[in-house]
């Protein structure tokens, strides 16, 4: 297995983030949020084929797919009313949907560090988006077997 | 000062001053000696939209002290309250997500500070919006104020752990989930993130899951709906001790609230310290199962 890196895709993303002022993070995480699509009917109408990710503020679901060329599929559910979490769920989306299995396997699981948001959003809740992160890789290497 | 919310349901609490309806608020927003500021779980809930004219008041990143585990100090909440263009004799009206949950948590922490006047709408971020009133994604740009700082007073209403521990054998109110008072769960149901080594509640606690007190369209419960629960069911007294606590002392805040303000009793503490930091400590007792 090669070193933990960030995909150039999550590259770009953290270093999007950095690179703004403070005030224009949280407003960059808002898009995000508003970008994270919702889910296919396969999904809507069998919610209980999603896992519920319980250490996010507001519950999150999330279901992962690995289609046979080995490339991830990520599909999240998370209400309006929680739009940190679904910003969480919007830049994993944007940084690891499309990957080789490999790739996603390979996201340091302290990403979340690098994107300047510890002060703005606080440690406790950026907590969530490495749970995700933590369940999906889980769900890539369960699906690889 | 701005007028009082003359609405009748308020008259039956004790301080109806404390409390503002959504039509109070609609009719009072542009006044100036007003600001009103939204207090969310959801560091991001503001920005997608927010009563026209609102401030921001984040209890995780600007309540709080970023190191110590304490509130900000006098010199940091009189920043915090200069740079959102609030004055010491300005009417300060909170809201928020969760039935007030987080805006009744940065109440109590004004009350800290001695706020002349903060009141609460009631019924919060989400009657306003089911009441289909306007909602704004703009910051408001408010003239920064000159507020004085003045030194935290804990002792009236904020309780530490020694206190607590004096306070043993008099009322107390855990406000938490049943299956966290009874010590099934180490954490709040979908919040493993703040737990704590050890289940259970503090011994003689009674159970009063914070929410009771709130209606489904987030408003407090009617002065005669609290006075069951509180004074009927638990059998609190006006002139009784009360100690109210949960996790890290936001569900309690909203408790504090209702029993302090909403029914008048003048001797309630919030101890903020909660179980995350009783289920942590060394030595100290612990109740588990239904019982007090």
């Amino acid at each position: 297995m090669t070193a933990e890196t960030l995909n150039p895709r999550l590259q770009e993303i953290a270093e999007d983030f950095s690179s703004l002022p403070d005030g224009d993070r949280l407003q960059l995480l808002l898009e995000f949020s508003r970008d994270l699509p919702s889910l296919p009917a396969r999904f809507a109408d069998h919610h209980d084929l999603l896992e519920s990710v319980p250490e996010c503020q507001t519950p999150l679901f999330l279901a992962v797919e690995v289609d046979a060329e080995g490339t991830v599929h990520l599909f999240f559910d998370a209400p309006p009313e929680a739009p940190t979490t679904r910003g969480f769920a919007g830049i994993l989306h944007a940084g690891l949907d499309g990957l080789a299995a490999e790739e996603v396997l390979n996201t340091p699981p302290e990403f979340s560090s690098q994107l300047g948001l510890h002060d703005l959003v606080s440690p406790l809740r950026l907590r969530g988006m490495a749970a995700m992160l933590a369940r999906i890789k889980r769900q890539v290497r369960e699906q690889q077997v | 000062m701005l007028p009082y919310d003359s609405a009748p349901k308020f008259q039956d609490y004790a301080r109806p001053e404390m409390l503002v309806t959504t039509e109070w608020v609609a009719e009072h927003l542009d006044d100036p000696g007003l600001v009103v500021a939204e207090s969310d779980e959801d560091v991001l809930l503001y920005e997608t939209g927010h009563i026209p004219g609102a401030v921001k008041l984040d209890w995780h990143t600007e309540l709080n002290d970023p190191v110590t585990r304490d509130y900000v100090d006098g010199a940091g909440f009189a920043r915090l309250m200069s740079d959102r263009g609030i004055s010491r004799d300005t009417t300060l009206v909170l809201y928020g997500d969760k039935n007030n949950w987080w805006a009744a948590y940065a109440l109590w922490v004004c009350t800290l500070f001695g706020h002349p006047d903060v009141r609460l709408l009631d019924g919060g971020r989400t009657k306003w919006i089911a009441e289909g009133r306007p909602l704004s994604t703009e910051t408001p740009r408010r003239a920064r104020s000159d507020y004085p700082v003045i030194e935290r007073h804990d002792a009236t209403f904020r309780a530490f752990r020694a206190d607590v521990l004096a306070h043993l054998g008099k009322p107390m109110i855990d406000v938490r989930s049943p299956g966290e008072y009874t010590g099934e769960l180490l954490h709040m149901p979908d919040y493993p993130q703040e737990g704590a080594v050890r289940g259970g509640h503090i011994p003689g606690a009674r159970n009063v899951p914070w929410a009771r007190a709130a209606a489904d369209d987030a408003t407090f419960r009617t002065r005669q709906e609290i006075d069951a629960i509180y004074a009927g069911e638990m059998g609190l007294r006006p002139e009784d001790d009360v100690v109210v606590y949960c996790r890290i002392g936001e569900r309690s805040s909203h408790t504090w609230f209702v029993l302090h303000h909403l029914m008048g009793y003048p001797h309630v503490r919030n101890y903020d310290g909660s179980w995350t930091e009783w289920g942590n400590s060394v030595r100290v007792p612990i109740s588990r199962g239904e019982n007090p």
